[in-house]
């Protein structure tokens, strides 16, 4: 079952992989050291690059489907990075069927929101560089999926903490988006320090960071150090993925314009989280407590993302709680163990096209409505922007589980390996299910149907086709995705340590799970129709409402929790240490420091500044040592 | 023999240095310094003939050199000086001190 | 101690020249007269050097005479003959307690190195003749240590003495303090003086001129008989008696007088007047005959005939008596008639430029 690969050496194409990390990277440096003598054409290069580094990934990739399921693993050894003592740090790709399933959502979606980004970002005076940021941050996450050691991982996780910081304070001179990327890079600070305590013990005991050293040392890791490593890894994948209790800053994160919220924080990044527990899943093998609070973490968010979708009238910041939602499905089913590993992954593949979707879709409505989020701004936008429209709703379907949709089968298949692993667990993936289904009801009721609430002066109008063709796009990846790869990625994912799944064909065996599972879903939709489609939704937001609507408003207090919890015991803690610097430490230099200065003054008096009296000292000085010789021969 | 050599450059260089301690004008010390300097000269010769051998006598020749250079830098360093502060005296100087 | 069973050259020698070596060096040291002392070493670095030579080292007897008390210390008599030819120090001491340190300090060095030298002396024998002998010679034996054994450090005295001589030259290079002014600016500078204060933004007259000589000491003088007062250096007006300018005069006015006393002999000055200048005009002749008797000083009258020749040929008669007599109106440029170059400070006007230098 947790029968690692054996990796294989480089042939044909796979020497080629380093340029799949190599071309973005190239083009981020051109565009960022050319500067604005880029800014005519530097969009189209950065659109061209990654679309070129996912072509040699398709190459890669039939390549690999070519090959006996054992055998799909190909390392490709770039150089040695550093050798110390017993040490030696390779950097070299890793190319199997999981890092090549994540190369291809990277680039593919990448690719389609460069392109979409082209038309979205025409109009700002600082494209060039938001390009140049993109590709960094694609060339940066390429680099953690193509590691293959966790030292390696490690710079592609800062690289994409960077681009995402970068990106999400890009419109930095306004001070809310300041503050979010500085939120967000402080909250992921905290997630680091755990991935980097879990790669110093990796070396300390295994004497290597590479995946297949670890895999193979795990199973003689005692109990408590596998435990360790487990929540460490668990930090940090919360912290990266938005996970409870780091997830404060994904909400913050919307500050960025919208073709970053969709690649980076609901596609790719976000996920970073649940690949790096997935690759770890020989650690997690062996260590039960850490898995369980994988899988607990995950079913809280998913809950908490839920319960904020529900609540919040921007429509960014509702699709951020569905991300945090669906990540902590992921979560949920990567903490299911090697069951659920593949379901993860799937899930994560198939979210990468809703999220994606629905992200770009919400780009199209805040493009045609003059960069308004507020939902109760909207309504009955389906006649003004059908092709968005039809799109988003495409991902609609997809992210409730409508029946042959993607989110349907993949968000089934946890919820069932839940139920099969912790019934507690699946009841509860259940009603986040539900609740998914109620909020997302309700963005589409507000924002499509109903009552034009448009602002003065607003003409909501459909966005160019370099807007709309990347929709139809991954508005497809959303319909097929969960056919197509349902019965296949069981099986593909199974070398590295994921058990197949049962279903093998596209058409889903009816089960009562199945059935319940959908009916819950329309309970759901129900629900949101009755409470906002039957009358019309005030345009400003209403004060008097329960108070669980007033939790998720305020992000369930997540940013007061930190703020008390975290941030005012560390402030009295500096007070504290000033205050002891200053009564405790000063002082004592400050005395010592005044006894030198004493004595200095008394011996300053033998410097009086003549030449002479000087020489005289040396002439005694001569008479004494010669005196000591003398008189030490004698005795 | 040798021993009268030897004493006659201790004389020499106790004055030699008595003169550098006591006196205040540069150019006299710098005399002192060059007289202390022909003392250990004298004795290189001396002790050059008491051992028979010629290397005293090359030491003597580099004392030279070297006294040579020694003299041309203290006294452009003096001569500055004076152009300066119109004096000669090393009392003078301690506006160096620190 | 070595008995010496008779007294031989290299003792006399030695006797001699070690009680002039040590009298040159308290010498040194007492003479309160740097250029004393500096003789002093002299003395003591000859006597050195005949000691050399007694105990077999010619080349450094050679050495010694010729670069020690040829070179190096002619460098010191004329650094001090540069800053303090006519210093004196003072005896008196004026650190407390260190003449006592001093004294502490000479007899444990004395004391310390007699007793090192002395030990050093034992068991050594032989004779350094000996080693100039199989060497060749003297000169010959050193070359031979210089040129192999002691080569390097040969070669690092070369680059000692290259450097102590840019070195020398580093240091005794004055530095340029302020901008060096060029010629436009000083002329610049000038006439604004002249506008300003009437300053002459001309250069000063040249001695000797309107003079019966052109000594250096002789001043100019201006067309009405008095001293320009800028034409003699004030040093030289400080020192020697510049000419009182009555007496400057006293030839003038004796061959003038005897012009007058003869009246108006004519035919004399004929040739003379055709030869010279051509004109047939009286004015010119009266001048011509006047310089005539003084055939001592022929350029001088020549010059006087020249410059005074505007003058001449203005139509009074008695021209060089107006130039001579009542001081003209035309004087205007500057130079104010001074009876005294030495009372020259009390006019502002001429204490600006020239003089402010000197009389500090």
């Amino acid at each position: 079952m947790l029968e690692t690969l054996t990796p294989i050496a480089a042939t044909g194409i796979f020497q080629y992989a380093w340029l799949i990390i190599a071309i973005p990277a190239v083009v981020a440096a051109l565009l960022l050291i050319l500067g604005r003598v880029t800014n005519g054409f530097g969009h189209w290069i950065a659109t061209l690059a990654p679309i070129a580094s996912f072509v040699i990934a398709l190459v890669a990739f039939v390549q690999l489907l070519g090959l006996p399921s054992q055998s799909r693993a190909v390392v490709d050894p770039l150089y040695t990075w550093f050798a110390s003592g017993t040490w030696q740090i390779d950097v070299a790709l890793l190319i199997d069927p999981l890092s090549i399933l994540f190369v291809l959502l990277i680039t593919g979606v990448g690719s389609i929101i460069h392109i979409y980004s082209i038309g979205y970002m025409a109009d700002d005076p600082n494209r060039r560089r938001f390009f140049a940021y993109l590709n960094l941050f694609i060339a940066a996450m390429l680099i953690l999926v193509l590691a293959d050691n966790y030292l390696v991982l490690f710079v592609g996780w800062e690289g994409v903490g960077l681009a995402s910081y970068l990106l999400i304070s890009f419109w930095a001179e306004r001070p809310s988006a300041a503050a979010a990327g500085k939120k967000a890079f402080v909250m992921n600070r905290v997630g680091d320090l755990g991935l980097l305590a879990a790669v110093f013990t990796m070396l300390a005991m295994f004497g290597s960071s590479s995946f297949a050293a670890v895999d193979a040392g795990a199973s003689q890791l005692s109990l408590g150090w596998a435990t360790f490593v487990g929540f460490m890894l668990l930090l940090a994948a919360c912290g990266k993925s938005a996970q409870v209790p780091l997830q404060a800053w994904l909400l913050d994160a919307m500050e960025g314009p919208t073709p970053v919220s969709a690649l980076i924080h609901a596609a790719t990044m976000v996920t970073a989280g649940v690949y790096l527990v997935v690759r770890s899943g020989a650690i997690f093998e062996h260590t039960p407590a850490a898995q369980l609070g994988v899988a607990i973490v995950g079913t809280v968010t998913l809950l908490v993302g839920a319960w904020i979708g529900c609540s919040k009238d921007d429509i960014k910041k509702v699709l951020a709680g569905s991300t945090m939602s669906q990540i902590g499905y992921m979560m949920l089913a990567a903490g299911i163990g090697p069951a659920g590993y593949a379901f993860a992954i799937f899930h994560l593949l198939t979210h990468g096209f809703f999220k994606a979707n629905m992200f770009l879709g919400a780009g199209s409505v805040m493009h045609g409505t003059g960069d308004d989020v507020n939902m109760r701004h909207f309504g009955a936008l389906r006649k003004a922007m059908p092709i968005t429209f039809v799109t988003f709703g495409i991902g609609y379907l997809a992210i409730i589980g409508f029946p042959f949709f993607s989110g349907f089968y993949s968000k089934d298949h946890i919820i069932e390996a839940a139920f099969h692993a912790q019934p507690a667990l699946g009841v509860l993936a259940l009603i986040g299910a539900g609740v998914t289904a109620f909020y997302m009801t309700r963005l589409m009721l507000m924002t499509f149907f109903g009552d034009a609430r448009w602002v003065k002066g607003v003409h909501p109008h459909e966005s160019p086709a370099v807007m709309w063709v990347p929709l139809v796009l991954l508005a497809i990846g959303s319909f097929i995705g969960g056919m197509v790869l349902n019965g296949w990625i069981g099986a593909w994912l199974a070398p590295i340590g994921a058990e197949a799944g049962e279903h093998a064909s596209w058409l889903p065996e009816i089960t009562w799970l199945g059935v319940v599972t959908l009916l819950v879903v329309a309970a759901g939709v129900a629900l949101g129709w009755f409470v906002f489609g039957r009358r019309p939704v005030p345009a400003v937001a209403p004060d008097k409402v329960s108070i669980i609507t007033t939790i998720g408003r305020h992000d369930l207090y997540g940013d007061q929790i930190i703020d008390h919890g975290v941030v005012q015991p560390g402030l009295a803690l500096g007070r504290g240490v000033a205050l002891a610097d200053e009564l405790g430490v000063d002082p004592a230099t400050d005395g010592l420091g005044w006894v030198v200065q004493a004595t200095g003054n008394q011996v300053r008096r033998l410097q009086n500044g003549y030449v002479r009296t000087y020489g005289v000292t040396m002439a005694i000085g001569v008479v004494l040592i010669g005196l000591a010789l003398v008189v030490s021969r004698l005795v | 023999m040798t021993e009268l050599y030897a004493v006659l450059a201790v004389i020499l260089f106790t004055i030699g240095l008595v003169g550098f301690l006591v006196r205040r004008n540069a150019l006299v010390i710098f005399m002192c310094v060059e007289l202390m300097l022909n003392a250990a000269n004298l004795l290189f010769v001396a002790f050059s003939d008491h051992y028979g051998i010629l290397d005293g006598q090359m030491a003597a020749f580099f004392v030279m050199v070297v006294a040579a250079a020694e003299v041309v830098i203290g006294l452009s360093i003096i001569v500055m000086i004076f152009r300066s502060r119109r004096s000669t005296s090393v009392d003078n100087e301690t506006v160096l001190k620190g | 101690m070595i008995l010496i069973p008779m007294i031989s050259g290299t003792a006399v020698t030695f006797w001699i020249c070690a009680v002039l070596a040590i009298l040159g060096a308290v010498g040194l040291v007492t003479f309160t007269k740097p250029v004393y002392s500096a003789l002093c070493l002299a003395l003591v670095m000859v006597s050195l050097a005949v000691i050399y030579a007694s105990l077999g080292a010619p080349f450094l007897f050679a050495v010694q005479i010729i670069v020690y008390t040829g070179a190096v210390l002619m460098l010191f008599l004329f650094v001090v003959m540069l800053v303090g030819v006519d210093t004196h120090d003072s005896i008196r001491e004026t650190l407390r307690g260190h003449r006592v340190a001093v004294a502490l300090a000479g007899i444990g060095v004395l004391a310390l190195l007699v007793l090192a030298v002395v030990q050093g002396v034992a068991g050594g024998s032989g004779n350094v003749a000996q080693a100039n002998d199989a060497a060749g010679g003297n000169v010959q034996g050193l070359a031979g240590l210089i040129f192999s054994r002691y080569v390097i450090a040969f070669e690092a005295t070369a680059a000692l003495l290259i450097t102590a001589a840019v070195a020398a030259m580093v240091l005794a290079h004055p530095e340029q303090l302020r901008r060096k002014i060029g010629q436009t600016e000083r002329a610049a500078k000038r006439l604004e003086a002249y506008a300003e204060s009437g300053v002459h933004p001309g250069p000063q007259p040249n001695s000797g001129v309107f003079a019966r000589h052109n000594s250096i000491a002789t001043p100019a003088l201006l067309p009405d008989g008095t001293i320009a007062a800028g034409s003699v250096s004030p040093v030289l007006a400080q020192r020697v008696v510049v000419g009182d300018p009555e007496e400057l005069w006293a030839p003038h006015d004796e061959v003038l007088a005897a012009i007058e006393a003869d009246g108006d002999d004519e035919e004399t000055a004929e040739g003379l007047i055709e030869s010279d200048l051509a004109i047939e005009d009286a004015q010119i002749e009266v001048l011509d005959e006047s310089s005539t008797p003084d055939e001592s000083v022929p350029d001088d009258s020549a010059a006087d005939q020249g410059e005074d020749s505007p003058a001449s040929v203005e139509p009074e008669p008695t021209a060089v008596q107006v130039a001579h007599g009542d001081p003209p109106i035309t004087v205007d440029d500057g130079y104010t008639p001074a009876d005294d170059l030495d009372d020259e400070s009390d006019e502002p006007k001429k204490t600006t430029g020239k003089k402010g230098k000197h009389n500090d």
